[in-house]
């Protein structure tokens, strides 16, 4: 066994990233990987940057289906209905 | 603890989803045509995990949206509506079995361990010399950009591409995530994934769109 790691590097951040953003570390993980943050600049940028991507994807559902798949989807819901 | 905060994420309270229920086992167009524009983007992206083409997942959606209303009046509420939505599509796509080559479980599509760098080695220190596994070179400051540049068209556009390209099942968990607001437990409960696929699948798919984004915005 390793010793228990006293700090992580800027590539343990970016593998663990996503789960820190999700709330997904264990609270001795987070707690290394937000001491990290305090004096890394960029590790700071890559978390935003990461936290910025989460917010972009979900942005798209906002999207508006294409007309023709809402129109054939409310077809089969009118026959659904009729029934 | 930091978690993703983002408002409009969060399940519709209980009472507005009886209330859609209603709605819609009343009949009620609106309330479809809601439901379908949330999450009819994630069916296709989860059904093209499981079946060859796009045309075979657009027809495995439509079947499932059918079984869906069929469905209604037997819903029980065990789960949230949208988890049962999808588990009605997993079942759909699935039983396609017969007719269809590639109909197969989830994890099953998942490759073995493969070990694709998620930021390029080159941007770090590499092993023996000083600062080790530190970066050679930082990610730049998205937080000074305008907001139309992270945030427009384009930047959704290169988001919405890269989602595309993506591996099936690293498209499917962060459609489920990222956009349509599945928790990690629903994603399990769906696609029938361990706690910690589901989690590398995503953080791969996230770091996959976020190097599209960078290439995009430092060019």
């Amino acid at each position: 066994m390793a010793e228990p790691a006293d700090h992580i590097t800027c590539e343990e951040v970016v593998a663990l990233v996503s789960d820190y953003l999700d709330g997904a570390l264990p609270p001795e993980q987070v707690e290394l990987f937000e001491q990290h943050l305090n004096f890394c600049e960029g590790c700071g940028a890559y978390v935003e940057q990461m936290r910025t991507t989460v917010a972009a994807v979900g942005r798209i559902r906002e999207e508006d289906l294409p007309a023709d798949t809402l129109d054939r989807l409310l077809a089969a819901f009118r026959d659904w209905r009729r029934q | 603890m930091d978690q993703v905060q983002d408002e409009q994420r969060t399940d519709a309270a209980p009472t507005d989803e009886a209330n859609l229920i209603t709605r819609l086992r009343n009949g009620d167009e609106v309330a479809f045509e809601s439901i379908v524009s949330r999450y009819h983007e994630t069916m296709i992206a989860v059904a093209r995990s499981y079946v060859k083409s796009d045309d075979v997942a657009e027809e495995v959606v439509q079947e499932a949206w059918v079984g869906v209303l069929n469905g209604l009046d037997r819903f029980e509420r065990r789960s949230s509506l949208k988890t049962w939505i999808m588990r009605i599509l997993v079942n759909t796509a699935l039983t396609r079995g017969g007719r269809e080559a590639r109909s197969v479980p989830f994890s099953s599509l998942i490759p073995a361990e493969e070990e694709e760098p998620l930021v390029e080695p080159e941007r770090f220190r590499p092993p023996g010399a000083a600062f080790a596994g530190h970066w050679a070179r930082y990610p730049h400051d998205w937080t000074t950009l305008p907001s139309e540049a992270l945030l427009g068209r384009e930047t959704l556009d290169v988001v919405k591409h890269a989602i595309e390209e993506l591996p099936g099942p690293q498209r499917t968990v962060i459609a489920m995530r990222d956009v349509a607001g599945f928790t990690a437990e629903e994603v399990r409960e769906v696609l029938e994934v361990s706690e910690s696929n589901q989690r590398v699948l995503l953080h791969r798919a996230r770091s996959r769109v976020r190097a599209a984004i960078e290439r995009h915005l430092d060019g």
